[in-house]
């Protein structure tokens, strides 16, 4: 953190934020990343395409039912009930839309496919996501560092996230920054995203996951690529070692997870967690021990 | 002996709140059998409704179901809602986890199985079989039986709050926290056997219905006369019996992980929870049009009716219908697009669910250009329309918008999720329901819902409507995920709070509907509010030309349809009631309790299962096929009505017509 000169000013200026709600963060409309700002997009589109039809159908509804009041005198027809021309305006202004915000559909649910890698000169930098009661635990295998409850990565480079749970179902969703996608044990589900600015956004889980489901969420920190290796290098100087023993401690069910660090952490670790429920007869009897 | 349970299981004891609701319920429970025993009503009650095999006494059933669940699902809402509002940054609320994570299980459970469903199941029931001119269902005790499977359901999810515990799990119990291993308390079994009971009468009322409509209409009535209201009702019992099975071989599945240790849906031994998740969506799509199609029907009758005018686009109606129904079963995958399947597939199943829009925003188009000169007459039930035209079509809107994944991606399990479902679930199938209970209430019961009352009602509905339910669409893009029990993002608390005072104006609406049905009932017999015609609204299919409330019969003499809107057609040509009827021999089915032992014996086995009480389930299930076999052996089943008792009833009901008549020529 650069030190600021003022910290009063800092606060008083997060306390007129929370007072007035108009500089409030709408998290997903306030995007720090491609792939969200891409998502934002695609939100406001679809919506424009629609308000075509939706408001002229308010608007009709109040007009129709003022016009046509008992008393007002209007024309009255009981016994018109088909025309045509109304009938394909019915069916045809409804097509025409959704052929719209069908075509919208298919391109954009292929550019933003979650297991789709980002283009850009970087190479991706792969973290590892594993779901456990009720904490995240983040596995950086190149650089044989481990995290619980905060991510950090550096701008502009594209995170190639990996996801698999051991436990229930969770759902890892980092909302400035697009894109969620669900964490099951004994599959692995894969989600790219990049962040284009710094800062330190909140992360969470959102798929209900049992009790200590409110308190699993972490923060995601995009940095410069400096810090980011600083903060690496910090993580491996955690005495905690992570090896398969270690991981059956840590795993264990806890709520309101403080962060911590993890250094030399074993390699093949994610695909251990992934395969002990792959169905093999000798994992599975060592997972019902658990 | 008592399987799993013990004293510490009675959960009245654990909170105030509980032991609050639980002495709340044995009052209310205690207040009812006094006041019949008092009034000495346990004869009449057995041998008029709880043995009755009439479709609107049944029908009437289903919607007390109904109204006391909605009741006790509501509760559920507000406490929800004042949790949310309390517990930000440190401060816990007042409802720890175990609690909460139960309540809005139990009010996601409640509200779609025992309130939207019965209350559905029992307009059907009172409209159905008098729209196409039946004198019952095809099936009347398999009826009896599903009513009191519902109601035996609705029994066991009431008695998880003070005996042990409910799931938590969230409403569809997705595995694999719904298995042993992360829910080992009886909750999740408390879910499983209610849904399983409940869901068995539904698949049954499908099957009936499905027959009585395709089979029973009266004569001439050809599918191109047959009104929009059953014909929803045909569609969505195709639904039933297509979408139910799939329900009860899930929970059967998850059942045999949860009590033979197989492993279906565990994260074990090849266990595939998303096998779940396909298969309870598989049921859940259709079960979402298996709501909203009845109501749809409800508006395709009082739009006309109220616009005094013909349905614009009647054969568009039923064609929309259709697609629908079809296209709904197509779309299940849109509730899990960041499960991570490919694009193609997440593409596929974007575009087909907003295909759905299309034939939904052809409805639309025919009501409003029914409305389109017409002359509207502003009842509630019109209100409850046209509230649901303006606020559908957001919640239309705000689906679509969830069909893109790549919009679903941002915004899945967040609270615009819950703001759009609740928005198409009250401002779509709620709002029809109300305006089907009074639109048809008068037939059913013979006097009118007070329409003052049921204004205020829907005013208060629809803005506590909006009140509640437009900051949760904020708080989606403020990035809140559902089922918080507290959270510390400041920014989120303002819109909850008004969360929860919108809350607080729908529990006027509700109050209004209570006390709207209490002064009508007190008020019944003033001449303004008595329907002696059977004609309160000027209406235009067949259920209007008999009596309020019907005979048993229905018709006396079944009418001949020969044209839509058949008594609309009649009344035009002034022939009613001209000639002299020829009364005949009516044959009837006779009243039976076994749909009623068999029920209460199938819920002794579910709550003999929950509890591994395996010596009370053997007996329960005794009773059940024991009572099935002497049902079944039984020949005596029907009877006669002589054509000299019909003349009789028919006779009393035209004497009052006349008399009618006569005061007001004087």
């Amino acid at each position: 953190m650069i030190t600021r000169p003022l910290p009063f000013l800092t606060r008083a200026s997060a306390l007129a934020a929370l007072v007035s709600l108009t500089g409030c963060k709408y998290s997903i409309l306030d995007p720090k990343g491609a792939i969200g700002a891409a998502e934002k997009s695609l939100i406001l589109t679809s919506t424009y395409a629609m308000l075509v039809i939706v408001v002229p159908v308010i608007i009709l509804t109040l007009w129709f039912g003022w016009r046509y009041r008992e008393g007002a005198g209007a024309r009255y027809e009981p016994d018109w009930g088909h025309s045509g021309v109304i009938e394909i305006f019915c069916w045809g202004i409804p097509c025409a839309i959704i052929a719209f915000l069908g075509y919208l559909t298919w391109v954009s649910t292929h550019a933003l496919d979650p297991y789709k890698a980002l283009g850009g000169q970087k190479k991706p930098l792969v973290i590892d996501v594993v779901a456990l009661n009720w904490k995240w635990l983040f596995i950086y295998p190149d650089q044989h560092v481990a995290t619980i409850n905060e991510v950090a990565f550096p701008v502009g480079t594209p995170v190639d996230f990996r996801i698999t749970s051991d436990s229930v179902m969770n759902s890892f969703f980092i909302p400035e920054l697009g894109s969620q996608i669900y964490a099951m044990a004994g599959m692995r589900t894969q989600l790219h995203l990049i962040a284009d600015r710094e800062g330190t956004f909140p992360g969470l889980s959102a798929m209900y996951s049992g009790r200590g489901f409110s308190d699993m969420h972490f923060n995601a920190i995009a940095t410069t690529d400096d810090k980011f290796a600083d903060w690496v290098s910090n993580a491996a100087r955690s005495s905690v070692p992570l090896n398969t023993g270690d991981y059956v401690r840590i795993a264990a069910p806890e709520e309101k997870a403080p962060v911590q660090y993890f250094s030399n952490v074993e390699p093949n670790l994610f695909n251990e967690i992934i395969a002990k429920y792959m169905g093999k007869a000798e994992s599975f009897h060592s997972g019902v021990k658990e | 002996m008592l399987g799993r349970m013990t004293l510490a299981d009675v959960a009245i004891l654990d909170s105030p709140i509980i032991m609050a609701a639980g002495v709340f319920m044995a009052l209310v429970v205690a207040a009812i059998v006094g006041t019949i025993t008092y009034t000495k009503s346990w004869v009449y009650l057995w041998k008029e409704w709880i043995t009755s095999v009439d479709h609107k006494k049944i029908g009437i059933m289903y919607i007390i179901v109904a109204i006391v669940m909605l009741l006790r699902g509501f509760s559920d809402a507000i406490m929800m809602r004042a949790q949310q509002a309390m517990a930000y940054g440190g401060h816990a609320g007042y409802l720890p986890p175990h609690h909460y994570d139960q309540i809005f299980t139990a009010h996601g459970t409640i509200m779609i199985f025992f309130m939207a469903m019965p209350f559905m199941i029992g307009l059907m029931n009172i409209a159905v079989p008098l729209q196409i001119g039946a004198r019952d269902v095809a099936f009347p005790f398999l009826n009896s039986f599903s009513f009191w499977m519902t109601a035996v359901g609705a029994i066991l999810v009431n008695v998880s709050l003070v005996l042990g515990e409910f799931g938590q799990t969230g409403w569809l119990a997705y595995p694999p926290l719904s298995e042993l291993k992360f829910s080992p308390g009886v909750g999740v079994d408390y879910y499983i056997w209610s849904l399983q009971l409940t869901g068995l009468g539904t698949l049954l009322t499908g099957v009936n219905f499905f027959v009585t409509i395709v089979k029973m209409r009266a004569p001439g009535m050809t599918w191109m006369r047959i009104p929009i209201f059953t014909w929803t009702i045909l569609c969505t019992a195709i639904l039933i019996m297509a979408a139910f099975p799939i329900l009860t071989v899930t929970f059967g599945m998850l059942s045999l992980d949860r009590y033979l240790g197989m492993h279906f849906f565990t994260n074990e031994l090849g266990g595939n929870q998303m096998m779940y998740v396909n298969l309870i969506w598989a049921w859940g799509h259709p079960e979402v049009y298996i709501l909203i199609l009845p109501a749809f029907g409800v508006f395709s009758e009082v739009v006309p009716t109220f616009s005094q005018k013909r349905l614009f686009g009647y054969k568009a109606m039923v064609y929309a219908t259709v697609c629908i129904t079809f296209l709904s079963f197509v779309v299940w995958l849109h509730h899990f697009f960041t499960m991570g399947s490919s694009a193609n597939v997440n593409a596929f199943f974007g575009i087909t669910t907003m295909i759905i829009s299309i034939p939904t925003g052809v409805k639309i188009f025919n009501w409003l250009f029914t409305m389109y000169r017409g002359r509207i007459q502003y009842t509630s039930m019109m209100l409850w329309t046209m509230g649901f035209m303006v606020t559908f079509v957001i919640g239309g809107m705000t689906g679509v918008m969830l069909a893109l994944p790549g919009n679903d991606w941002v915004l899945h399990n967040s609270l615009f999720l819950i703001a759009h479902f609740h928005n198409v679930i009250i401002g779509g199938v709620f709002f029809g329901y109300m305006a089907g209970l009074t639109y048809w209430f008068p037939k059913a019961t013979g006097f009118k819902l007070n329409d003052s009352w049921g204004k205020a009602s829907f005013w208060f509905w629809l803005t506590g409507f909006y009140v509640a339910f437009m900051p949760l669409y904020v708080l989606g893009f403020l990035g809140m995920t559902r089922r918080m029990n507290h959270y510390d993002n400041p920014q989120w608390t303002p819109y909850l709070w008004i969360a929860a005072f919108g809350a607080l104006i729908i529990a006027a609406g509700i109050a209004c509907t209570v006390i709207g049905l209490v002064v009508s009932i007190r008020q019944r017999h003033l001449p303004q509010n008595q329907d002696v015609t059977g004609d309160p609204w000027n209406g235009r299919t067949i259920e209007w030309s008999t009596s309020s409330p019907p005979p048993f019969y229905n018709f006396a003499v079944l009418p001949h349809v020969d044209a839509l809107d058949a008594f609309n057609e009649t009344k035009k040509r002034g022939l009613e009631a001209r000639e002299t009827p020829v009364y005949s021999d009516i044959h009837m089915p006779r009243n039976t309790p076994a749909g009623f032992i068999m029920s209460v014996a199938a819920g002794i086995v579910g709550f003999a299962l929950i509890w591994h009480i395996w010596w009370l389930a053997i007996i329960g299930m005794l009773g059940v096929v024991g009572t099935f076999i002497v049902r079944s052996c039984n020949d005596d089943i029907d009877y006669y009505v002589p054509a000299a008792e019909v003349a009789r009833i028919e006779g009393l009901h035209n004497a009052r017509v006349a008399q009618l008549e006569l005061t007001h020529v004087a």
